[in-house]
């Protein structure tokens, strides 16, 4: 198949990344460089110094909403991806209203009670969406441990599923990066089998 | 009893068996998890009040910080 042809069928769709950080930023510019259609970005955060280290975000970015800097980075890689993006805390009443329509959702929070707090939300008030989880990619190096488990249709994880963050395994580019792009690989697998369904409203 | 946790064969003494009781049982303390028998996601509140059977198919993650 064609870049192209690719690029024409990611088009039709909609994905939604919850949290705009290491994991959100990077995974938002590898589905916008292949032409997903729309993109809902949902963050709270202004970006810090501290977060150049890892996130998609520029010196010049500095104290400006994460939401607002990555929809720009976007629109200068590629303007024709439509970026929604909403400055909210996310809870378990919200997900559901925000990412709404999403054919695929991508969990890229950074604290680990909020990981499981959206996908209990997912799992059991979105019925049926897939939702792609990065889980385990602190500090450096074992390459080798970082792998994709599908655990059923609508469940997929990402990550080493055992590193945790701490001061001495802080998050870096390399491995959060490599996590980052395996969510939007597995994105891009589960759009491209999927066809859209006829919009009846 | 047998069970399939994370594709693997299980196999304990008893002909049914409670979320919790296997959490301990197999030492998974780790606070942050999802767990899914046979597809369904088993919120925390029901670890206590939620029975694994024969043959169920039972999927763990491990949360870990960091993204």
């Amino acid at each position: 198949m064609k870049f192209s042809e690719i690029k024409t069928h990611l088009g039709k769709f909609r994905v939604g990344i919850a949290g705009a950080g290491g994991l959100g930023s990077n995974c938002a510019i590898a589905l916008a460089r292949s032409g997903v259609g729309t993109l809902v970005l949902s963050d709270f955060d202004v970006i810090e110094e501290p977060n150049l280290n890892r996130q998609y975000f520029f010196t010049d970015q500095v104290g400006i909403m994460k939401t607002i800097a990555l929809k720009e980075n976007i629109a200068r890689i590629n303007p024709e991806v439509f970026v929604i993006i909403h400055q909210k805390r996310l809870d378990r009443t919200n997900i559901p209203e925000i990412f709404s329509g999403c054919n695929v959702i991508v969990e890229a929070f950074d604290r680990s009670d909020m990981k499981e707090m959206l996908i209990e939300t997912v799992q059991l008030k979105m019925h049926g969406t897939p939702l792609v989880v990065g889980s385990g990619m602190a500090g450096w190096g074992k390459s080798e441990d970082i792998r994709c488990r599908k655990i059923d249709d609508t469940l997929y994880v990402c990550g080493d599923e055992s590193s945790e963050v701490s001061d001495n395994m802080p998050p870096m580019a390399p491995r959060v990066g490599m996590v980052a792009n395996m969510q939007a690989n597995v994105v891009i697998e589960i759009l491209m089998k999927m066809k859209l369904k006829e919009n009846h409203s | 009893m047998k069970i399939f946790l994370n594709n693997r064969e299980q196999e304990f003494g008893q002909e049914t068996i409670k979320v919790s009781e296997m959490l301990f049982l197999k030492k998974f303390s780790f606070k942050m998890k999802i767990i899914k028998i046979n597809g369904v996601l088993i919120s925390k509140e029901k670890y206590d009040s939620t029975i694994i059977q024969d043959g169920d198919d039972v999927q763990m993650l491990y949360l870990m910080s960091g993204g």
